[in-house]
C-alpha cells in the first residue's frame, strides 16, 4: 500500500465513521452572530517540520539523522513520538494536541512551503507574509488583503489585531490593523482621565482624514476594550497556558475573542526555531520550543471550548530544515515544512499533501524536503472556506495549478 | 488691559523667543491684532515653519526667529553645505558612543561574538541567551553597536545644527537600506552609515550607488558576497570547501528595483541575471575578522553580458560591475525614480508629476547632484503650496525628534538611548527595517491604532518628565504668561510648540480642556485662582493630529 492510497482510505474511513466534531453541531446556531476568526501563527526561524510531524514511516528518515531522529512511536511508552496514522507521528512535545487530532479538529499539511528557493530567513518571511514569493515590492500583506475581502464592510476597530509591538508584514496595508504589545498596555497611560478625554476631544473634532479617523477609532477601541474589560477575562475550562511570550499572546487573543469585540483576524508569532546546533530529539532545545508551542495551542482550544467552532488557527514557518543532520547535531536551512490548521470547520485527523519522500533523489536539490503544497494553496483555502474571502487578491499574479486540499467540508 | 498683554506676550513668543519684544519685532500694525487667535499667519512665517518641518526635524523654540533673521533662502543654502555649519557640541555629545568611530576590523575585535562553546550551550538549552550575554560586559556585547548607532541617530536628530544632513542621511539610509540584525551586518552597519551614506548625503547620487555597492554591509545584506559563476565550487581547505556556489540574484534585482531604475524602470528578468553575472566575485575578505571589500576573480563570470541593451564584452573583471553601475546611474528611469522619492519625502505622499519631471531633468543635467535636485524642489511652487502644508505624516523617528525639539529639551547620549526605544515602541526600531525597501515614507504605513496610542503615551511621558535623562521643562515655554490665566498659557504654549499654527478645532478643544479640573489645578499657595498643568497641555499638543504632521 503506498502512501497515497493509504491517505485516501484513511479519509474514506473518517467520512464513513464520523460527523463533524460535537462542538460544531452544538454551536452551529450561535456562530452566525459571532462571526469567524482566523488566528495566524508564525514560527519564525524555520521550524524543522520533520521533527514536529515525524515521517517515521519513511525508510530514509532515521538514517538521515543519526543523533536527532525521533524513535518510532510505541504505544504506552512515554516520551515517544505519538503515532497519527501509521506513517506520521507528532513530536512528544506536541502531545497536548493529540486529543484535538483525535476529535478531528487538527489537520496537518506536510511538505508545505514556498515555491521560492531562498534560504534567507528574512526574504522567506517577507515572501510568506506578503503572499508574493519572489516579489519584494508587494506593498501590503496577504492577511491585510484578506481583511479587505471580509464580507462585513463596516467593522470593529479590533477586526484585525497583531500581538506584538509592531505590525507584522502580513497585516500591513490600509486596513487599520491594530498592533498591541499587550491588552493591558493598550490605553492612554495618563494615570488620570484628563489626558485621555483631551485626546478624545482633539481627535473627535479634527477634520476627517486617515490620521484623525484612525485616532478616533483608536480611542474608541480603547474605550471598548476598557468596558469589555478584556484584559481581566480569565482562561476558561481549566486552560493553562505555558509561560512565555507565545502563551501570553494566545491567551490574549482568546480574551479578545471572548470579549466579543469583533475580532476577525489575529496574528501572533513565536521565535526560536533556528536550530543549527544541538537540536535534540524527544528532549532538548527543539522539544522545549515545541512543548511551549503545543501547550499554548492546546490551552487556547481548551480556553475557547465551543467557541473553537468559529475559530481556525493556522500555523506557518518560512521554510523547513535540511533532511540530513549537520555537523553540529542540528539542521540547516531547508525548504518544505509542516503546517497545522486547527478548529472551525477543518476536517482534521488527517495529514494532507503528497509526501515527496526523503531519499536523496527525492529531495529538493538533493538536501531538503521538497515542497508539494504551495503555502498559498493552504492559506487561500483557509481564507476562502473559513472567512468567506475571495482568494484572487490574496496572492497577486498566482493561479493555483493544483486542486484544493479539501481541508474544509 | 490684561487681554492686550496676553496678545503682546503671545506675539513675543511667536517672534522674539524668550524675551518679549526683543530682537526682530513685528511690523507696525501687527500689535493691534490677535495674531495667533484664528487669524491667518504671516505667509513668511508659515513658509519658515514649513521649511523647518521638511528640511529639519521640526523647529526648536526660537528657530523661527533665527531663520527669519538670516532669511529663509540663506538658511536653506547653508543647510545644503553642512560642512560650513559649526556643530562641535553635537560631536562632543557623541564622544561617549565609542563604536561609532571604529573601523570594521576594530568593531569585530572589540565586540566579539559569543564563543562557539557558549553558543552550543545556548542551543542545547543549558544556558539562556540572557545568561550567555551576561558573561560579557554590556559595553562589549555586539548588540551595543546597534544601540549606540540608534542613540547617535536620535541625538543628532535632536541636537545637530546640520539638520538637513540628518534628514538626508535618514532618507538615503532607507533608500540603500541594510538590516542591522542580519548576520555580520551588525558589525558593518556603523561604518556603512559613516563612510557610505553620510559623506554623500548631499553629494552625487552615482557616488552613493558606487559606495554602497562595494560596502560589506550591502554585500552581506543582499548576499552578493556569495554570488559566483554558476559552475563555481568553493576551493578545498576552508570550512565550506567543496561546496557548490552559484549565482545569487538578490543584489542585482534590488539594485535595479530599489536603488536605481525603480520597479517599472523597464528591466527584465534577463537583465537581472546579466547584472548578477556582472557582480559575481564582488565579495568580502574575511567577513568575521577583516570585513573588507574583495574582488574574487575565481568566482567571477567572465562571459559577455548584455544589460539593458548595453554590451559588456567577455573577459572583464571587477569593472563589469562598475560598467553596470554607470549604465544604471545614467538611465532616465533612475532620474525619474530618485526624483519621485525625493519629491515624496519633501512635498507629498503622491508626488506631483510636473515637479517630478523637473527634478528628474535636474538629475540628468547635473549627473545626479543631490543639492541641485533639492534646490529644484524647495524653489518649486508645489513645495510651498497650501496642499503641501502639513501634508506629510511624521515617521516615528521624525515624531520623537520633533517633539523633543519642540519642547526645547536637551538630550545627551544616555537620554538618546531612551528616545531610540520610544521610536521603536511607536513602530520604527532604528536600523531594524528588515526588507530592502527600508522604512516607508507614506502615511498609511505609520498610522495604526497601536502606533497612535504609543505617540500619545510618548507625548505624555515626555512632557511630564518621565524620561529622566531627557531634560524637559514645559514651564519654561510659557515663562512670562500669567499662570492664573489659562488662556494666556495656552497661547504661549501653542506659539512655542506649533508656532501658533493650531487649527481652530484644536484650539477650541484645548480651551475646553482648560476648564477640566484635572488639568487646571488649584495651587497650594493661594487656593484661589487656578494654575494650569502646562505639562499635560503640552502633551495634548504633541499628541494632537497637527503635531503628527509636518
Amino acid at each position: 500500500m503506498n502512501r497515497r492510497t493509504f491517505l485516501r482510505c484513511g479519509a474514506c474511513a473518517l467520512v464513513a465513521l464520523g460527523g463533524p466534531p460535537r462542538f460544531l453541531v452544538r454551536t452551529a446556531a450561535a456562530t452566525a452572530a459571532r462571526g469567524k476568526v482566523l488566528v495566524a501563527v508564525f514560527q519564525r526561524g524555520a521550524v524543522d517540520g520533520l521533527s514536529m510531524v515525524v515521517p517515521h514511516g519513511d525508510p530514509a528518515y532515521a538514517a538521515a539523522r543519526q543523533t536527532i531522529a525521533l524513535r518510532p512511536p510505541k504505544r504506552g511508552e512515554a516520551d515517544r513520538a505519538v503515532d497519527l496514522d501509521g506513517f506520521f507521528a507528532l513530536h512528544p512535545g506536541l502531545a497536548p494536541l493529540v486529543p484535538l487530532w483525535e476529535s478531528r479538529s487538527l489537520a496537518i499539511v506536510h511538505a508545505c512551503g514556498s515555491p521560492d528557493t531562498t534560504r534567507s530567513h528574512f526574504d522567506a518571511q517577507d515572501y510568506m507574509e506578503s503572499g508574493s514569493p519572489g516579489v519584494k515590492s508587494t506593498p501590503d500583506g496577504w492577511l491585510a488583503r484578506a481583511v479587505k475581502g471580509l464580507p462585513q464592510p463596516k467593522a470593529s476597530p479590533f477586526r484585525a489585531v497583531a500581538l506584538g509591538p509592531i505590525l507584522p508584514r502580513a497585516l500591513q496595508g490600509d486596513v487599520g490593523a491594530v498592533a498591541m504589545a499587550s491588552l493591558d498596555r493598550f490605553d492612554v497611560r495618563a494615570g488620570d482621565t484628563g489626558a485621555r478625554g483631551g485626546f478624545e476631544a482633539l481627535y473627535a473634532r479634527s477634520v476627517s482624514d486617515l490620521l484623525s479617523g484612525t485616532g478616533r477609532e483608536t480611542l474608541e477601541a480603547v474605550k471598548m476594550l476598557r468596558s469589555a474589560d478584556a484584559a481581566r477575562i480569565p482562561p476558561a475550562n481549566g486552560a493553562l497556558y505555558p509561560r512565555g511570550p507565545f502563551g501570553e499572546s494566545m491567551r490574549q487573543i482568546a480574551q479578545l475573542i471572548k470579549a466579543n469585540i469583533g475580532l476577525e483576524v489575529a496574528f501572533a508569532d513565536m521565535q526560536g526555531w533556528d536550530t543549527h546546533v544541538g537540536q535534540g530529539a524527544e528532549q532538548g532545545q527543539l522539544a522545549a520550543r515545541l512543548r511551549e508551542f503545543g501547550g499554548a495551542l492546546a490551552a487556547f482550544a481548551q480556553d475557547l471550548g465551543d467557541r473553537m467552532a468559529d475559530v481556525v488557527v493556522l500555523t506557518m514557518s518560512e521554510f523547513g530544515r535540511t533532511v540530513v543532520e549537520n555537523g553540529n547535531r542540528g539542521t540547516d536551512h531547508g525548504h518544505a515544512t509542516a503546517m497545522l490548521a486547527l478548529g472551525g470547520g477543518v476536517r482534521g485527523g488527517r495529514v494532507y499533501g503528497r509526501w515527496p519522500g526523503l531519499a536523496r533523489e527525492q529531495r529538493f536539490e538533493g538536501r531538503d524536503l521538497a515542497v508539494t503544497t504551495d503555502f498559498r494553496t493552504l492559506f487561500g483555502e483557509v481564507a476562502r472556506s473559513h472567512l468567506g474571502v475571495p482568494t484572487a487578491p490574496l496572492f497577486p499574479g498566482w493561479t493555483p495549478s493544483r486542486p484544493p486540499l479539501g481541508l474544509f467540508a | 488691559m490684561r487681554r492686550l498683554a496676553v496678545a503682546f506676550l503671545t506675539l513675543g513668543a511667536l517672534t522674539g523667543g524668550g524675551v518679549p519684544a526683543s530682537g526682530a519685532g513685528p511690523g507696525p500694525g501687527a500689535l493691534g491684532e490677535e495674531p495667533t487667535r484664528g487669524a491667518p499667519p504671516l505667509a513668511d512665517d508659515r513658509r519658515i515653519l514649513h521649511v523647518l518641518n521638511r528640511l529639519a526635524l521640526g523647529p526648536r523654540p526660537g528657530d523661527l526667529e533665527r531663520v527669519r533673521a538670516v532669511g529663509v533662502d540663506a538658511w536653506i543654502e547653508r543647510q545644503l553645505h553642512p560642512e560650513t555649519i559649526a556643530d562641535a557640541a553635537t560631536e562632543r555629545a557623541l564622544a561617549t558612543l565609542a563604536s561609532l568611530r571604529l573601523s570594521i576590523p576594530e568593531a569585530l575585535r572589540d565586540y566579539p561574538r559569543p564563543e562557539p562553546k557558549l553558543r552550543e550551550k545556548l542551543q542545547a538549552g543549558q544556558l539562556t541567551r540572557q545568561e550567555m550575554m551576561e558573561l560579557y560586559p554590556p559595553e562589549k556585547r555586539p548588540f551595543r553597536i546597534t544601540a549606540e548607532l540608534q542613540a547617535a541617530k536620535m541625538l543628532r536628530a535632536v541636537e545637530s545644527e546640520r539638520q538637513l544632513q540628518e534628514v538626508m542621511v535618514d532618507f538615503w539610509f532607507n533608500h540603500f537600506n541594510v538590516f542591522a540584525a542580519k548576520g555580520d551586518v551588525r558589525w558593518y552597519v556603523a561604518a556603512y552609515e559613516r563612510d557610505v551614506i553620510r559623506p554623500n548625503a548631499l553629494g552625487r547620487f552615482p557616488d552613493l550607488v558606487r559606495a554602497s555597492a562595494r560596502h560589506p554591509a550591502m554585500l552581506f545584506y543582499l548576499d552578493n558576497w556569495l554570488s559566483a559563476r554558476p559552475d563555481f565550487t568553493v576551493p578545498a581547505g576552508g570550512p565550506k570547501g567543496g561546496r557548490k556556489a552559484g549565482l545569487n540574484e538578490n543584489y542585482a534585482r534590488e539594485l535595479m528595483e530599489l536603488h536605481t531604475l525603480g520597479v517599472d524602470g523597464g528591466y527584465t528578468q534577463a537583465d537581472v541575471t546579466e547584472v548578477a553575472r556582472a557582480f559575481t566575485g564582488w565579495s568580502i575578505d574575511r567577513p568575521q575578522t577583516e570585513g573588507r571589500f574583495a574582488f574574487r576573480p575565481r568566482m567571477h563570470d567572465t562571459g559577455e553580458k548584455v544589460v539593458l541593451g548595453h554590451r559588456i564584452p567577455a573577459g572583464g573583471g571587477q569593472d563589469d560591475g562598475e560598467r553596470v553601475l554607470a549604465i544604471l546611474t545614467h538611465h532616465p528611469a533612475t532620474a525619474r525614480f530618485i526624483a519621485t522619492k525625493l519629491v515624496r519625502r519633501f512635498v507629498a505622499d503622491t508626488p506631483p508629476p510636473p515637479l517630478v519631471e523637473r527634478v528628474a531633468a535636474t538629475y540628468l543635467s547635473t549627473d545626479g547632484d543631490v543639492r541641485a535636485m533639492l534646490r529644484t524642489i524647495v524653489a518649486a511652487p508645489e513645495f510651498v503650496s497650501a496642499e503641501a502644508y502639513r501634508a506629510k505624516v511624521k515617521t516615528p523617528f521624525e515624531f520623537v525628534a520633533s517633539a523633543v525639539r519642540a519642547l526645547g529639551a536637551t538630550v545627551d547620549a544616555q537620554g538618546a538611548f531612551d528616545l531610540a526605544r520610544a521610536s521603536a515602541e511607536i513602530g520604527e526600531p532604528l536600523y531594524q527595517a528588515q526588507p530592502p525597501t527600508g522604512y516607508p515614507d507614506r502615511a498609511e504605513a505609520w498610522v495604526n491604532s497601536g502606533a497612535l496610542l504609543a505617540r500619545m503615551n510618548f507625548a505624555l511621558a515626555l512632557a511630564r518628565s518621565r524620561y529622566p535623562r531627557v531634560a524637559v521643562d514645559p514651564g519654561s515655554l510659557v515663562t512670562g504668561a500669567d499662570p492664573r490665566s489659562p488662556d494666556a498659557v495656552l497661547d504661549r504654549l501653542l506659539a512655542a510648540l506649533v508656532a501658533g499654527q493650531a487649527s481652530a478645532e484644536t484650539r477650541a478643544v484645548l480651551t475646553g480642556e482648560l476648564t477640566n479640573p484635572q488639568i487646571t489645578r488649584l495651587t497650594a499657595e493661594d487656593r484661589g485662582p487656578a494654575s494650569t498643568d502646562v505639562a499635560t497641555l503640552a502633551a495634548l499638543v504633541l499628541g494632537s493630529p497637527e503635531f503628527q504632521r509636518r
